[in-house]
């Protein structure tokens, strides 16, 4: 397997504050990795330096082998890096087919399939269960089904690597493994890889192939899922776990 | 064929309509139809704006541009003249683009009304186009009909119905492509439109470029229908009034622009012939009562009444 995403040494900072220091990741292609962290830790910052929305202080991304560190969103956007949002970004006055059917006549203009526009947003509507919604105006779809319209929209452009933002952020513990099913489900169907950030810790067991654990901006941990979980930092700084007690004198 | 959808059709039949009313309406009425629709196009190209969420200010920029080129250049023919005020009001708005598309809100309305008004001053201060006198515009022909008398004025008003319903199809069937839709979609949330891998500030150009070549037709069928041009139509005034027809007519149709227009042109003769000193207050009380009871505007009325119907 070949690496589709690396960064080295991205480093970005905000005044005093170290948002990010110095990762170097390499993700392979056509794989499944989560990214844990506490609030703060630099999941977000991570997500939004890859995709070009913020510029590193230092550092490089590249992508396929090709640098893409200054590039601006719709850059990294075409060349096939794309994210979903933890508060979902659509087009509220629109209808959640209109959502779609904008992603798919920006991915024909640049170099996309060029097969039917109706067509392609009808079959991810299917594929994520919103056929039902087609109609409606996003801006009145519950949280839930707004949520699965924003990855939609991320994955309706054709990606290569998608980067999901907290896909399970305010949905039920009780149905977050039937969300994940249903979006990991769509967006493997097409190999493409995913990276995704994700608080809770069933999840990244259950989906994961690879586990990268963050803390004030660095990568503590990183490897195969149950061996990043039983890491006494990642127990300690991400999990939760209460620290030894230290004896008073 | 597909089948029409209603907008074409109803297009298709005001047209038709125009077309043959034309020739039994006084010469007033030809008159005010006439720059009715012609402002009308202005109003359609603020519609696209809008649905892009800007209101601009500074519409009369173009307006004045197309109607200054129409006004400068040496074809004898009016169709000629009317090409020549959109291409040159499009290029000017795609000039204004550059910095335009920048902008948003309050900031874009702001600086589209000053760029209106660098015009404006322009106008004023060159002798050699009349100054605040402006000048005389005649074309000799009108698509190969010779200006002047009841054919001439036929012409031009059969040339602007003929401009307003192409132009006003062309919109319908833009806001329906791909590049229609973008829009809203930039209205709506901008940073989406860039993480789809569309450039937000070449769709708003686009649009600025659009309404600026709409905006350039209806000034140079404006002049030639007036006959002189002036520096007023530059003016904040007039943009300000192109505003006020765009919320006195509502967003919902590409039709609506021209209906607003008409009302306002008769409201305003109207008001003037029965109340000369305060023909002002009048205009102003009726868009009250359109914003307090039909704040989508006129068009809405429409709308209403198809579902009562229902």
């Amino acid at each position: 397997m070949s690496a589709i995403l690396e960064t080295k040494e991205l480093t970005k900072t905000f005044g005093a504050v170290t948002a990010a220091s110095a990762i170097s990741l390499s993700i392979e292609e056509d794989t499944v990795v989560g990214l844990i962290g506490s609030n703060g830790a630099g999941k977000t910052t991570f997500v939004n330096l890859v995709t070009g929305y913020l510029k590193p202080t230092s550092g490089t991304i590249r992508y396929l082998g090709r640098d893409i560190t200054a590039l601006q969103p719709r850059q990294v956007t075409r060349l096939g890096v794309c994210r979903s949002f933890q508060i979902p970004q659509v087009f509220d006055t629109l209808t959640a087919y209109e959502n779609l059917l904008v992603g798919v006549g920006i991915a024909a203009r640049h170099g996309g399939p060029r097969k039917d526009p109706e067509e392609a947003a009808e079959e991810m509507l299917q594929r994520f269960g919103l056929d039902r919604f087609a109609g409606a105006p996003a801006g009145i779809l519950p949280e839930g089904v707004r949520k699965l319209l924003d990855i939609a929209m991320a994955l309706v452009v054709k990606p290569r690597i998608l980067l999901l933002d907290e896909p399970t952020s305010g949905v039920s513990s009780e149905d977050k493994f039937a969300l994940m099913d249903l979006v990991l489900g769509a967006i493997r169907a097409d190999k493409v890889t995913v990276l995704f950030v994700e608080h809770d810790m069933e999840i990244v067991r259950r989906y994961t192939q690879r586990v990268v654990a963050f803390y004030e901006g660095r990568v503590i941990a990183d490897g195969e899922g149950a061996a990043v979980l039983e890491d006494p930092e990642v127990r300690r700084y991400v999990v939760g776990e209460a620290a030894p007690a230290v004896r008073p004198c | 064929m597909k089948r029409l959808d209603r907008t074409t059709v109803a297009l298709l039949a005001s047209l038709a309509a125009l077309l043959a009313s034309g020739p039994l309406l006084p010469r007033w009425a030809l008159f005010l139809l006439t720059v009715s629709l012609a402002k009308g196009l202005v109003v359609l190209g603020l519609l696209l704006l809008m649905r892009t969420g800007l209101v601009s200010f500074g519409q009369g920029l173009y307006f004045a541009v197309g109607a200054y080129a129409a006004g400068m250049m040496p074809a004898a023919d009016g169709l000629l003249l009317l090409l020549g005020g959109g291409i040159a009001a499009g290029a000017v708005a795609a000039l204004c683009g550059l910095l335009l598309a920048r902008y948003r809100g309050i900031f874009f309305a702001m600086l589209s009304l000053a760029f209106s008004m660098i015009l404006y001053g322009l106008l004023v201060k060159t002798s050699a186009l009349g100054s605040t006198d402006g000048f005389n515009v005649q074309a000799r022909a009108l698509a190969l009909v010779p200006a002047g008398g009841p054919h001439g004025r036929y012409a031009l008003f059969a040339l602007t119905a003929a401009a307003a319903s192409i132009a006003a199809f062309a919109l319908h069937r833009f806001f329906a492509s791909h590049l229609g839709r973008l829009a809203p979609a930039v209205r709506d949330n901008e940073l989406r439109v860039e993480y789809m891998g569309a450039s937000v500030r070449n769709v708003v150009h686009l649009n600025l470029v659009v309404a600026g070549v709409l905006a350039g037709l209806g000034g140079a069928l404006t002049a030639l229908a007036v006959g002189h041009i002036d520096p007023e139509m530059a003016y904040w005034t007039t943009s300000g009034e192109f505003v006020f027809v765009a919320i006195l007519s509502g967003t919902a149709s590409v039709l609506a622009p021209f209906l607003g227009a008409i009302v306002l042109e008769l409201l305003r003769s109207f008001a003037y012939e029965y109340s000369p000193n305060t023909w002002q207050l009048v205009v102003g009380a009726s868009m009250l009562l359109v914003i307090l009871f039909l704040p989508s505007g006129l068009w809405s009325l429409f709308s209403r009444w198809r579902k009562a119907l229902r």
